[in-house]
């Protein structure tokens, strides 16, 4: 790692002054994908800013809009909240699939979806459930926010401080990971309103993406046979080691067949 | 920066630069060699200690990250007199381990699983075991261990 200074403000608007004036500072939340890229010397910066200091960052609560959880509340978090396993069971799955325990005691949701990795597993339930990313400023919609791979419609000086879910229906998610990374190949989260369904895509493409195929298919027929006989344009798709872009397209039918399975019947299920 | 944590009921304080990782500050400044580096890429767990109580791999956590918490290394298991830790003792038993390097790690995440999962299966238990890797015991030993550390654990309220 190169050197950096080190700075734990305890307020956003403290947070917000420190990231304007400072030459090159970096946001720092559970650290468990930046401090890795600064290990290998992909990236430096000026400042890190922990942002554990400030309680407004934490907790979860159930509002009118839905569920709303500051940015720097972990995965683990997520994971046994009892409120989280009870109004929205599949992020709560979500949740505890990522990465491993450890991983989970540190990394932030905050963390992931400010990064929007094509491969990780919070943007899909963003962009799944249509849920509003809270920063310091205003609200972006989910819809208006994964902008590309890992890029988003936040400002170089602006902190995102929660996300509210709104609470649908039924939800269901399924990855296909990597066997040794664990990093999505192809995911799913299934989203069901009575307004309407939602599909959102991780892992298969450079960024999270919303599929109106399978959308218009689940929402003729909610079931997991309705993805079947979906077939994917794979142009778009990424290929690389890991996985081509016509295996990633052949998977992802099966893919959606299982999320929806889920979402029909969403006890908590290992992930 | 002057950092301070307490690593085993010890309150610790040194003068750090901001890039230390946790696991550098335990093992260069506190003298605690217990915990290993393996792969150094937040993948192996022989790194794994607890802070405030979480499983955490300190080679992706900076010192100043830990700034004011309670860090429990390997050497804070056992008792005073020596007596095992019921975990270490598991290990022990159910030979949990071969060359030995993984095993800090192990036992750190094994203690923090058997209190956040205490009725865990065996199933359960090579899922939770993910962020940790051995590669010489081919990790039933490990389960071995932790299911019956688990047990013991639940039993003395430890």
């Amino acid at each position: 790692m190169y050197s950096f200074d080190y700075a734990r403000p305890a307020s956003v608007s403290e947070a917000l002054e420190i990231l304007r004036s400072d030459v090159e500072p970096r946001l720092l939340a559970g650290g468990q994908t930046l401090l890795p890229a600064m290990k290998h010397r992909l990236t430096a910066h000026s400042t890190l800013i922990d942002l554990q200091g400030i309680d407004t960052l934490r907790g979860i609560e159930v509002t009118e809009a839905g569920l709303r959880i500051g940015a720097m509340v972990r995965h683990a978090e997520i994971a046994s909240s009892e409120t989280v396993q009870r109004m929205l069971p599949a992020l709560a799955v979500l949740a505890d699939g990522i990465a491993d325990p450890l991983v989970r005691n540190m990394g932030t949701l905050g963390g992931s979806v400010a990064n929007n990795d094509p491969a990780a597993d919070y943007p899909a339930a963003v962009l799944g459930c249509g849920a509003v990313v809270n920063t310091d400023r205003r609200d972006i919609a989910a819809d208006d926010f994964f902008e590309g791979m890992f890029t988003t419609a936040l400002e170089e000086d602006e902190i995102l401080t929660a996300i509210t879910f709104p609470l649908p229906e039924t939800a269901g998610y399924f990855k296909l990971p990597h066997p040794a990374s664990g990093y999505v190949l192809a995911g799913a989260f299934v989203c069901r309103f009575a307004e309407g369904l939602r599909v959102a895509i991780n892992g298969a493409a450079p960024c999270v993406y919303r599929d109106t195929l399978a959308e218009m298919a689940l929402a003729a027929h909610f079931h997991p046979d309705s993805a079947n006989d979906l077939v994917f344009d794979d142009e778009d798709f990424t290929d690389d080691l890991h996985a081509s872009r016509a295996y990633r397209a052949r998977v992802l039918p099966a893919v959606i067949r299982r999320a929806v399975a889920r979402a029909l019947n969403p006890e908590r299920t290992s992930p | 920066m002057q950092i301070t944590l307490t690593v085993n009921g010890t309150p610790i304080t040194r003068e750090v630069e901001p890039r230390t990782l946790l696991v550098e500050f335990l093992r260069e400044e506190a003298g605690l060699t217990g915990t290993h580096v393996g792969c150094d890429t937040t993948q192996c767990g022989c790194c794994a200690v607890h802070v405030d109580g979480r499983a955490v791999k300190s080679c992706t956590v900076l010192a100043a990250q830990a700034q004011g918490t309670e860090v429990t290394t390997i050497e804070g298991l056992a008792a005073p007199d020596g007596a095992l830790h019921p975990m270490q003792q598991a290990f022990s038993t159910h030979h949990g381990l071969q060359c030995g390097f993984c095993t800090p790690g192990m036992i750190m995440t094994c203690v923090a699983l058997a209190r956040d999962y205490p009725e865990m299966t065996e199933t359960e238990a090579r899922e939770k075991l993910e962020g940790n890797i051995c590669r010489c015991t081919g990790y039933n030993g490990i389960v071995a261990a932790l299911l019956d550390g688990a047990q013991k654990m639940a039993g003395d309220d430890v």
